[in-house]
């Protein structure tokens, strides 16, 4: 079994985890075009490489990042979202901003 | 004749011919270059060449005819899809796969065996009438059935009602086939080849020169090639291939396991397959069980086994087939599937004018080869998208008009 690394309950079978997709900055739906929009909820880089996501430890609903080779199944680090994430974001008050 | 057999095999000098151009150096430009040489890259240039006349057709290919998914998928053929795009475009699929020995006057292998998907579930029993209603209103062949009709068409299946997930009801899809998928490669490949097309192996496209909007040339490990128009048919690498093109794709790369066991008298006649416990199981030609699921967890360019899938896929199969327990796996492999948000291809247009996408294939492209053919040969000849695969189009994704063939394709192959 492969062993991922959480960092808040440390390794763990990675039948453990649920993969959260790539690692991508939200656009403002408030600015952003159709266009954009469907870009950000549908399409993916797909790169065979590095790339960065999110992961989920299913049983604590813990969400965290990792920097993964996808050619060959390596995580290179894993690491707690507020290494990128350093202020809250409001979800809601945008939403109530949104011209209807 | 007994005679004559023992001539030719004492001869040095086999009359046989080659099924493919052999090696040769790239010419400068073609009319169309093909990317990809699998069965939908031979499938194009096999239509191109033969109902359309354009034979100046280059097929490049990275590694060996019919070597990646081609090779690697377990060759289910069905048309019991949910959506009437799909249920379209594949039974049309379906109808060529039927002729398709006689089109190429070379055996296939087609068997018509038929495909039962198993209910566990009440939900399971409404999504199938939902899809039996579809199919049957399209002139397709499915039907809801009961147990005692499971029981009569797979008389080993385990129908007790001890079991974690006893069998409820099933799809039963009397056009459900199977064909030996090496074969419609290497037909597609010879009747391609055999006027005019020539196939380029260990060709690999490394860059894709564009000016004003256009596909202009491409760049190979063996030269540069200039081009009219370019289709891309790279199943499992589209988003990459598709990059160099600048082109974006919603497609994501996840590997599909599959597994034999050693070869068995037939006693398996169709395709069996249960979305409630992942698995699904046929007996090939040769005896052998292929038992096939659903996708790895998480997305990744590698072909490996895992332990994981082994272990799972094991006790599913068990699960419906007891029997099995004593069976010995020969073999575990992996292809790698472009999985799409709405599990249906993307095929048509680009945002490059000249430069065709064949892509998105998942878990489904085997079945798709003929019709593909058919259909991106069409559009690349007459610039005209055929209505079959307008609904597959990329920019269904900017509209938000995806279609939904989730429920019909997931470990139900």
């Amino acid at each position: 079994m492969k062993l991922l690394t959480c960092p808040l309950n440390g390794k763990r079978n990675i039948s453990e985890f649920t993969y959260g997709g790539e690692y991508h900055v939200m656009p403002d739906h408030r600015t952003s075009s159709a266009r954009d929009w469907a870009e950000h909820v549908f399409f993916h880089d797909n790169i065979a490489g590095i790339v960065t996501e999110w992961w989920c430890h299913t049983a604590s609903s813990f969400w965290f990042l990792a920097e993964r080779n996808t050619i060959t199944d390596e995580v290179i680090r894993t690491f707690k979202a507020d290494e990128i994430y350093q202020q809250r974001i409001d979800f809601t008050a945008i939403a109530t901003e949104t011209p209807s | 004749m007994p005679f004559g057999l023992l001539k030719y095999g004492l001869s040095n000098n086999y009359p046989a011919k080659h099924h493919f151009t052999p090696s040769k150096e790239l010419k400068k430009h073609y009319d169309v270059v093909i990317i990809g040489g699998g069965g939908h890259g031979a499938a194009i240039a096999y239509n191109l060449a033969k109902y359309h006349g354009i034979t100046n057709v280059a097929i490049l290919e990275k590694s060996y005819l019919g070597g990646g998914n081609t090779a690697r998928n377990t060759a289910v053929i069905r048309s019991n899809y949910l959506t009437e795009a799909g249920v379209n475009f594949y039974s049309e699929s379906v109808k060529l796969f039927n002729n398709l020995s006689n089109e190429f006057n070379y055996n296939v292998m087609m068997e018509n065996r038929g495909q039962l998907t198993l209910a566990h579930s009440d939900a399971a029993i409404r999504s199938f009438r939902w899809r039996a209603e579809v199919n049957q209103h399209m002139g397709v062949r499915s039907e809801l059935v009961d147990r005692q009709t499971i029981a009569e068409l797979v008389p080993n299946l385990n129908m007790s009602e001890d079991s974690r997930f006893p069998i409820m009801a099933g799809l039963w899809h009397a056009d459900g086939a199977t064909a030996r998928h090496d074969a419609v490669a290497w037909g597609y490949a010879k009747g391609a080849c055999d006027r005019g097309v020539e196939l380029h192996q260990l060709t690999e496209v490394e860059d894709i020169e564009i000016t004003n909007g256009r596909v202009t040339a491409v760049k190979t490990n063996r030269g540069r090639v200039e081009c009219g128009s370019v289709v891309q048919a790279v199943a499992g690498a589209s988003s990459i291939v598709a990059k160099k093109a600048g082109i974006p794709l919603p497609i994501h790369c996840y590997p599909l396991q599959a597994m034999v066991t050693q070869p068995y008298k037939p006693i398996l006649t169709p395709h069996v397959s249960s979305p409630q416990v992942h698995v699904y199981v046929h007996q090939t030609s040769r005896g052998e069980f292929v038992i096939g699921g659903g996708s790895d967890p998480y997305p990744l360019y590698n072909t490996r086994a895992t332990l994981d899938q082994r272990e799972s896929l094991s006790a599913a199969a068990l699960e419906l087939f007891p029997f099995l327990s004593q069976a010995r796996l020969l073999r575990q492999w992996a292809g790698t599937t472009d999985m799409t948000p709405d599990y249906s291809p993307i095929m048509g247009l680009s945002p490059v004018e000249n430069y065709y996408l064949d892509a998105g294939w998942g878990t489904w492209g085997f079945k798709a080869t003929p019709i593909c053919g058919v259909t991106m040969a069409e559009l690349v000849a007459t610039k005209k998208v055929p209505d079959l695969i307008k609904p597959f189009e990329l920019e269904r994704f900017y509209r938000f008009e995806q279609i939904n063939e989730a429920g019909a394709t997931a470990a139900s192959h």
